[in-house]
């Protein structure tokens, strides 16, 4: 069971990084990544495996926003069955 | 794996073209209330309510929070009020719409329908005294919805009901005078009236659906209207492609979510309704859609066949992509919640007529009209009286929601917030149909009623 965590926001360094651990902290294990820049701004998106995250699937969405705002990015945790739903037959 | 360009693509639904699940709507049967002590009645309805609707708020935030996809509103249709009132009073009626809204109050939906009457072949005395305590329920209460259903192509027209919901919405009107008339805003005058649909103010629990059901609208012009500029300079039937392509996606969220609220709520999925629903929001609007097909301004020469080119395509699209598809199911024109719409009116591409020209080819009807505070009441039976011979004809869904916004005049605008949006005053022909519509009866149902 995955979900998608999409990162967008202006470029910096370390991006990568802080929201690698924001999932490690929560036991999201990373899966995929895939990540482009695109006129100084930053967007990524990553798969996770959430069968063994160490809390909610709730909180662990909430936690995902806070570190977007502290950070100044939008970081938005979705659910893997909306886009299975929207883009496969 | 899933494909970043698909991840965008959804992801810019969401954000930038204002992809919604417009409303959850629980249906809940109120036969198990019945009982023949009108004191009785209200206690038993808010139970009954206040039991099986308890968790649909928490479950459309939970559904909303897992999917990452805003679900504008949760709402409940209970069984056709008139259906409850054998035996009482137009004051106990006053007391049921209350009880009503006093469950929406508590439960935190924005609204509840089903303060409805099936007349289309005659009244019984319920429904007589539910009809005639409209005004007052849509007057007193906040977030109660009401419809009477007048016609249906079986039964032909109740030209007897089309007369006195003339008069009801014209009372609705001036007890809410001081409210910009809000409550016709509430009150919807259908033929052939869907018996699932979750959208407001037309949705009830109807007489052949379960004791409770999960229905689910969906929405997204916005992502329609881009979809289409982003095809380019393309034939129509790319065009046509586009839009199947682009309701298909969005109707597989509505089934998602309805699904999955089923299954969370533990009451049976009942049906998605693939209707373009937009509102006030620039950039969520069926008129912007039909523009990005290549008019200058919704309700010019091309417009119709414009519209019955979506509301067909929308269809197809959406079919397949939900295993039960219900309710009104098309493209909405709703004028005061839809920015283009306005737009169009105001600056004369749109009127009443060429509106009533485009429901013939859509899933609704003359919705969310402002017109002078000062239209007779036969002149609404009129309006109704045509809008309702085109659904009877046309064995489809029409309805009439018109405010005639007491105080008001042609050029003049009101304002209901929220989603109700505002609407500018249209002008109306006024030649009077006064000697038609007082001679009441029924206009016999059409020849392709009988198909049997």
């Amino acid at each position: 069971m995955n979900a998608v965590v999409s990162v967008i926001g202006r470029d910096a360094v370390g991006i990568i990084a802080k929201v690698s651990a924001g999932c490690a902290a929560c036991g999201a294990n990373i899966s995929d990544i895939s990540q482009t820049v695109l006129h100084e701004y930053f967007t990524m998106i990553m798969i996770v495996d959430i069968r063994n995250l160490t809390i909610s699937f709730d909180e662990f969405s909430d936690q995902m926003s806070e570190l977007g705002k502290k950070e100044k990015l939008d970081i938005h945790v979705m659910h893997e069955d909306i886009f299975n739903s929207m883009h496969r037959i | 794996m899933l494909d970043a360009r698909d991840i965008l693509e959804t992801l810019n639904m969401i954000r930038e073209e204002k992809l919604d699940i417009r409303t959850i709507t629980m249906g809940i049967s109120l036969f198990d209330c019945q009982c023949d002590d009108p004191k009785k009645l209200c206690p038993r309805i808010y139970d009954r309510i206040m039991t099986k609707a308890k968790d649909l708020v928490f479950a459309g935030d939970e559904i909303q929070k897992k999917y990452g996809i805003p679900i504008i509103n949760k709402r409940v249709s209970v069984t056709p009020i008139a259906m409850m009132l054998g035996g009482c009073s137009t004051d106990d009626a006053l007391r049921v719409g209350k009880t009503l809204d006093r469950a929406a109050h508590e439960l935190g939906i924005n609204f509840i329908g089903g303060y409805s009457a099936l007349v289309q072949k005659g009244f019984t005395n319920s429904s007589r005294t539910l009809i005639s305590s409209i005004p007052q329920v849509l007057a007193e209460t906040e977030r109660v919805c009401s419809s009477v259903n007048v016609a249906s192509t079986k039964a032909g027209i109740n030209m007897d009901a089309v007369a006195e919901m003339g008069e009801i919405v014209k009372k609705t009107a001036a007890l809410t005078a001081d409210r910009q008339s809000i409550g016709c805003a509430k009150l919807v005058v259908f033929a052939n009236v869907p018996e699932d649909n979750p959208f407001m103010a037309g949705a009830f629990h109807g007489i052949g659906e379960p004791e409770c059901v999960i229905n689910v609208g969906v929405s997204g012009p916005g992502v329609v209207a881009s979809a289409i500029r982003r095809a380019g300079d393309c034939d129509l039937t790319t065009v046509a492609e586009t839009i199947k392509r682009t309701a298909f996606k969005i109707t597989r969220v509505g089934q998602l979510v309805a699904q999955e609220a089923a299954k969370m709520l533990d009451v049976p999925f009942g049906i998605v309704d693939l209707s373009l629903a937009p509102t006030p929001a620039v950039g969520d609007s069926v008129a912007d859609i039909l523009e990005s097909i290549g008019l200058e301004k919704c309700g010019g020469h091309g417009t119709t066949a414009a519209l019955a080119m979506l509301n067909d395509a929308v269809k197809k699209g959406g079919v397949m992509a939900s295993s039960h598809v219900g309710g009104l199911s098309g493209a909405f024109i709703p004028v005061s919640e839809d920015a283009g719409m306005i737009s169009s009116v105001e600056c004369g591409a749109l009127n009443l007529e060429r509106l009533e020209a485009m429901t013939a080819v859509c899933s609704v009807g003359l919705d969310m009209i402002a017109i002078p505070g000062d239209t007779p009441a036969e002149v609404i039976s009129g309006i109704i009286a045509d809008e309702i011979a085109i659904g009877v004809v046309n064995t489809k869904t029409t309805a009439v929601r018109v405010i005639p916004a007491v105080g008001c005049k042609a050029g003049d605008r009101v304002s209901f917030g929220g989603l109700l949006g505002s609407a500018p005053v249209m002008e109306i022909n006024r030649f009077s149909p006064v000697k038609m519509i007082s001679r009441g009866g029924r206009i016999p149902a059409p020849i392709q009623s009988l198909k049997n």
